[in-house]
């Protein structure tokens, strides 16, 4: 059976703080939905409860990292980026330490809990802050090496993780290098590029998808970002389109947008959540109200591949 | 080993230090044209008492694992904190004068990656007591002795950081922590009750200990009684946070800047300057 990527997460994480006592899991209350409670099963010593306080717990997190540990803060990813935002900026990001922080329940799949938990802008904050790096794996294997490439490079880190209990382990199982995107699809007609939850959800679209040749490419690291992989990608084709789990500005779509536009000028289709609130809903109802189910996303890609035939 | 090169043990020296440091502070604000000058008047006592006689430190190894961590909550007050890192040994008297300027290593608030008798960066207020309580923990984990200093502002007590702060010093017991509340009783602007600006947090105490520290109070500007208490603290290995109401004057030592808001970020011009030193030294 496979593995979600939240609970591959507290497994894998639990893993490296017993085999590295450097390694501290903080919790902001949250450890029992983002799995952080793992670690507290696994190796209670190396799980420290900062309880409902975003802002200290990034701080203490800072002040752990000066004398030589590396806190991993995990909260649900709007609270985590938006409500200890300035504490990120100067107590982490300015410093330099090695604080890697972890956004659970990015996106819309936070358990029908509402706006208030959405997370649709954590990668345009994140990528925008120097020295901070962002990755967004695609799925639990993904997730287990992009960890494990986390932990020996030292730095402030951003991980953007999904709710999503679907998504299988998919993506081939190799080593993560930090910056580098993959090719997981050859194509002529259109690149798709994807990160994160966004990932699966395309690639089971291009399998239905036999009229249309589409190349593929995920990027579970936004930043820094592999341009050369994405301009490769590019040149081989006449469209261009992003999908992401985040709003469509600030996001993926628009890192390739700039990408692009300074280096090989393309149409970029962007799709991704609307500038707008969404409130409660199941999975399925949200994905399918901004167009990022499986069968939006196909209807979207062929609107676009047939849109092409015009031209 | 407790490393103390330098340190001062009379209190008449360390008082004779006090004012070459005030006279550092203005000296440096005058040159520049700009420094926090009133914030770091009132904390400088508590600075001197601190670097000179309380913590265990090494200016030749400002890196040195074992030493005590000093961080400036209150960071806008990073002028008294490089001048007594200048009298201390860490950096040059010269290169104060190089404070607030492009590329300088003596950043306006500071900055932990350009000078490395820096154990923090901080500059935006209420974050600092959450870094030394993650440096306290972590020197317990790492079965340590050295204790973690924080300097605070009253003004600052305002964000609700420094209270997060508190609540999980209490949690685990970090009695190698020590917080100084420079109780000035003034900030950049205030607010108005009537005619009347209020303290920004006058009510420290009664706080702290709420949240489960061990408290004092003291005269922020008498030195033996800062020594004192500091002394008392130190080594209380009872499971309790410490925390140091220091009853300052905002501009301690210049008597046309004491208890006046407008000197929290303000340079003195030609005439203040020679009034400032005159007094000073005849305060000596």
């Amino acid at each position: 059976m496979s593995i979600s990527v939240r609970d591959q997460f507290g497994k894998q994480l639990a893993k490296l703080a017993k085999e590295d006592s450097r390694v501290l899991a903080l919790d902001g209350d949250l450890g029992n939905s983002t799995r952080l409670d793992s670690i507290e099963k696994e190796t209670a010593d190396s799980f420290l409860q900062m309880g409902i306080a975003e802002q200290n717990m990034v701080g203490v997190a800072a002040g752990l990292a000066s004398v030589g540990f590396q806190p991993w803060v995990c909260s649900f990813a709007t609270f985590l980026t938006k409500r200890a935002l300035d504490q990120i900026i100067v107590s982490v990001a300015q410093t330099n330490f090695d604080v890697k922080l972890v956004g659970s329940y990015s996106g819309l799949l936070t358990s029908n809990t509402g706006k208030t938990h959405h997370s649709l802008d954590d990668i345009a904050i994140m990528t925008t802050i120097p020295n901070m790096t962002v990755i967004a794996p695609g799925d639990a294997r993904e997730t287990v090496a992009a960890m494990k490439a986390m932990h020996r490079t030292v730095g402030p880190m951003y991980l953007r993780l999904t709710r999503d209990e679907t998504i299988p382990s998919f993506l081939p199982d190799e080593d993560f290098e930090i910056g580098k995107g993959k090719t997981l699809g050859e194509g002529t007609d259109m690149l798709v590029v994807t990160t994160g939850s966004t990932t699966y959800r395309v690639a089971e679209v291009i399998k239905q998808m036999e009229d249309v040749s589409i190349a593929h490419q995920h990027f579970p690291t936004l930043k820094p970002f592999d341009k050369e992989l994405l301009i490769e990608g590019a040149r081989k084709v006449r469209q261009v389109v992003t999908v992401e789990e985040h709003y469509k500005r600030g996001g993926l779509g628009s890192i390739v947008s700039e990408i692009l536009s300074e280096s090989l000028p393309r149409k970029i289709y962007r799709i991704g959540v609307p500038d707008n609130f969404f409130g409660c809903g199941t999975d399925k109802e949200l994905l399918e109200a901004t167009g990022l189910s499986v069968e939006a996303i196909r209807k979207s890609l062929i609107d676009l591949s047939l849109c092409k035939k015009q031209f | 080993m407790r490393r103390g090169i330098l340190l001062i043990e009379s209190i008449e020296q360390l008082r004779f230090t006090a004012t070459v440091l005030r006279k550092r502070i203005l000296s440096t604000a005058y040159y520049k044209k700009q420094g926090h000058v009133g914030g770091s008047l009132s904390c400088a006592d508590i600075l001197v008492s601190l670097f000179f006689r309380q913590l265990s430190i090494d200016p030749s190894n400002p890196r040195w694992e074992d030493r005590d961590r000093f961080v400036l909550s209150k960071g806008h007050t990073a002028l008294g904190l490089y001048a007594t890192l200048a009298l201390r040994g860490y950096i040059s008297e010269e290169e104060l004068k190089t404070f607030d300027q492009f590329e300088s290593r003596l950043q306006a608030h500071p900055d932990m990656t350009k000078l490395d008798a820096l154990d923090m960066s901080t500059g935006s207020l209420g974050q600092g007591l959450s870094a030394a309580v993650g440096m306290a923990i972590g020197a317990k984990r790492l079965k340590k002795d050295f204790h973690v200093y924080c300097l605070i502002g009253d003004g600052e007590s305002q964000e609700g950081q420094v209270w997060e702060a508190a609540n999980i010093a209490e949690k685990y017991k970090l009695d190698n922590l020590i917080v100084i509340m420079d109780q000035n009783g003034l900030q950049q602007y205030g607010w108005k009750n009537g005619h009347d600006r209020m303290n920004p947090e006058s009510n420290g105490r009664r706080k702290f200990a709420s949240f489960g520290f061990e408290t004092w109070e003291v005269d922020g500007h008498s030195i033996e009684d800062l020594v004192t208490v500091l002394d008392e603290v130190k080594g209380r290995g009872n499971g309790q946070p410490k925390a140091i109401i220091a009853n300052t004057t905002k501009g301690k030592g210049v008597r046309f800047m004491e208890n006046n808001y407008v000197w929290h970020s303000k340079a003195p011009n030609d005439e203040e300057y020679i009034t400032a030193l005159t007094e000073l030294e005849e305060g000596d």
